[in-house]
């Protein structure tokens, strides 16, 4: 499975029916040096689209959309305990959440790495 | 996610040289600004600077809330203490020490004759429990000042009692509340508040139960009147809007937006942290404007950031008047008088237990009384004049985000730094340097790398010509590619750089006495 992108820069990589959740390397570059993580408690039900998480930079505090729904089944709690994972490792050590899927079809309409590359190129 | 691109390193640059704390002095002084330590780190076991009695032995009363251990004061002896907090005095920036460009926060001069009336015995010495028989003096200025205010403003009441600009929003948005409920209409769930707004207009809605919509801007740097009406609907309980907005622009479709908010059955709330900039020229109640509060700690000139206490008075027009919080003062043949109590009317209660900030009320009024009429108007016109010279001065060599003219503010964003490496936190640290409290940094969120300058009435020509000249040169400095340089500031103060980002990650709150932070160690 690849990984996928959506227009509010997180990034989602199916497993199975096993989604993990991150934002993207350019959203770390943007926001600055991440102080703080809020995820997510196993057993939430999130909808896409919706907030599901807060990454907070000295100065800025963004809310992060699940870009599928589904269950949370675990959140990375490396991440809470060293935040600056965010900016050194967004699209690998440094995932949100992982959700378990419920609607496999929701992944279509997002972005893949070739076509998110130049969403960003073009809109910043 | 949402994402917040106003986001920056803020850890020390790598190449930065960053300060360790050597000064090449024997003390670590610099000449006379001393390298001042902690008030704990000077403590002194059993010294004292004054010479109290022995503690009668008495029974202690105070059963299970008595003391288990020492306290742990520091002892010190009273030159020490007073030594300790006039060089903590010292190192403080404020606008008695010079210029202080801070955008949408107006730190003007506060004359001292404020000052002056507001020690007077019978305003400083007076005490909210008292019978208002002998308050009558108090009263009266309170009462002088909300007819001031009504006057500026246009409006038909207002409550002194807030204690600064958030208090004060959230009083206007539960006069919104309340009115909404007293017709009966529950299904208002939203406030609408454009994207440029102050960051407590969407705190105060949604402390308030309401969820929050942001309205776009148009690229002239104002609310987008159509993105605004394709918004309004049954479910919009107000908007929300600064005027002139934190681009440091006057909403000039106002009269239209507050129509279309009114139709569509909401209330209009204004912040007015931007009043200084059209105090005596435009009266908020002939814009259609139906609550708004005033910051009495920035257009008129009480002092603030550290100086005093704000004050947030809030207006109101005949739309929300009955919900006006209490108390509030009114007169008849008896004399002044405080309404305490409400009784039956559709009021929300009260915003704090007393009146509000008796001591900024005096300065205000004594602001507003010294002045005049043509003075205030005067006022609000040389702070317009002033950010304009600015914005004027320096358009050549930084980026203006929006065409002028400005109001009291001009706002430039961080284009002209593009590939220089320095960025708009670099040029406000090598600002220090150059003897100037930073402008705004990174707001409002709708430019990129924003600064945000208000120079306000205060200043003269020639303090502006040193600013601006000073802020060329920096331009300069940082197109020609001196990168290093603005990477090291500032240089010059007591901390150089400091690491905002350890800070937050580790924050290190409260003073360890170094034989527990030995044993922590240990552990």
């Amino acid at each position: 499975m690849t990984k996928k992108f959506t227009k509010d820069h997180e990034w989602v990589l199916v497993e199975g029916d096993i989604a993990t959740v991150g934002v993207s390397d350019f959203a770390q570059s943007q926001l600055g040096d991440v102080v703080f993580v809020e995820l997510p408690e196993a057993g939430r039900e999130l909808e896409q689209g919706k907030e599901a998480a807060v990454v907070e930079s000295v100065k800025a505090a963004s809310d992060v959309y699940a870009p599928v729904s589904g269950t949370v089944i675990e959140a990375n709690q490396a991440l809470v305990d060293d935040p600056s994972m965010v900016n050194s490792a967004a699209e690998t050590d440094g995932w949100f959440f992982k959700i378990q899927l419920k609607d496999a079809s929701e992944l279509d309409a997002l972005m893949d790495e070739a076509a998110y590359k130049a969403f960003v190129e073009e809109s910043h | 996610m949402s994402m917040n691109n106003q986001g920056r390193p803020s850890a020390i640059p790598a190449n930065s040289g960053a300060f360790d704390g050597v000064t090449g002095t024997v003390t670590g002084n610099r000449g006379l600004q001393i390298e001042e330590p902690l008030i704990f780190e000077q403590d002194s076991a059993g010294r004292t600077g004054v010479d109290l009695p022995d503690v009668p032995k008495v029974a202690s009363r105070l059963g299970a809330v008595k003391p288990r251990a020492k306290v742990g004061l520091p002892g010190l002896a009273e030159p020490q203490v007073v030594r300790h907090y006039t060089r903590l005095s010292q190192k403080n920036y404020a606008i008695d020490s010079g210029f202080y460009p801070l955008g949408s926060c107006t730190m003007k001069h506060n004359p001292r004759l404020n000052e002056k009336m507001a020690r007077l015995p019978g305003f400083s010495d007076v005490h909210p429990l008292q019978p208002v028989s002998t308050v009558q003096g108090a009263l009266e200025l309170m009462d002088q000042l909300a007819h001031w205010l009504k006057t500026l403003t246009g409006m038909a009441a207002v409550t002194l009692a807030p204690a600064a600009g958030a208090h004060g929003e959230m009083c206007g948005i539960m006069a919104i509340r309340a009115a909404h409920e007293a017709k009966g209409d529950s299904g208002r769930t939203k406030i609408l508040v454009p994207e440029s707004a102050h960051g407590t207009n969407p705190a105060t809605a949604a402390a308030c139960g309401y969820s929050v919509d942001a309205i776009p801007a148009t690229a002239d740097g104002r609310v987008d009147l159509e993105a605004l009406k394709a918004k309004l609907g049954p479910d919009v309980a107000g908007l929300m809007l600064t005027n002139p907005n934190t681009c440091g622009l006057f909403e000039r479709d106002i009269i239209a937006i507050a129509d279309a908010v009114h139709e569509a059955g909401g209330y209009f709330y204004c912040d007015g942290a931007n009043f200084n900039a059209i105090v005596g020229r435009v009266r908020p109640a002939d814009l259609g404007i139906d609550v708004m509060h005033i910051n009495l700690h920035k257009t008129f000139s009480t002092p603030h950031g550290g100086g005093g206490p704000g004050s947030g008075p809030v207006v109101f027009a005949e739309s929300l008047a009955p919900y006006i919080p209490v108390p509030y003062v009114t007169h008849g043949k008896d004399g002044f008088a405080l309404v305490e109590n409400a009784g039956e009317g559709p009021a929300f209660g009260r915003m704090k237990a007393f009146h509000g900030q008796m001591g900024m009320f005096v300065r205000a009024l004594s602001y507003m009384l010294s002045h005049g009429a043509d003075g205030l108007w005067q006022a609000s016109g040389d702070a317009v004049l002033n950010a304009n010279y600015v914005m004027a001065r320096l358009e050549d060599v930084m980026t203006a985000s929006f065409e002028g003219p400005c109001m009291h503010e001009c706002l430039f964003d961080d284009r002209f730094l593009k590939g220089t490496g320095v960025t708009t936190l670099d040029m406000a640290k090598a600002l220090i340097d150059e003897g100037f409290h930073p402008m705004t940094m990174y707001f409002p969120l709708v430019v990129h790398g924003a600064l945000l300058i208000e120079p306000t009435e205060t200043e003269s020509k020639a303090s502006l010509d040193q600013f601006v000249e000073a802020l060329r040169a920096l331009a300069e400095r940082a197109k020609s590619g001196d990168v290093t340089y603005f990477q090291a500031a500032p240089r010059l103060t007591p901390r150089r750089r400091l690491d905002e980002t350890a800070a937050a990650r580790k924050p290190v709150l409260r003073w360890t006495p170094p034989v527990v932070a030995e044993a922590l160690a240990a552990e």
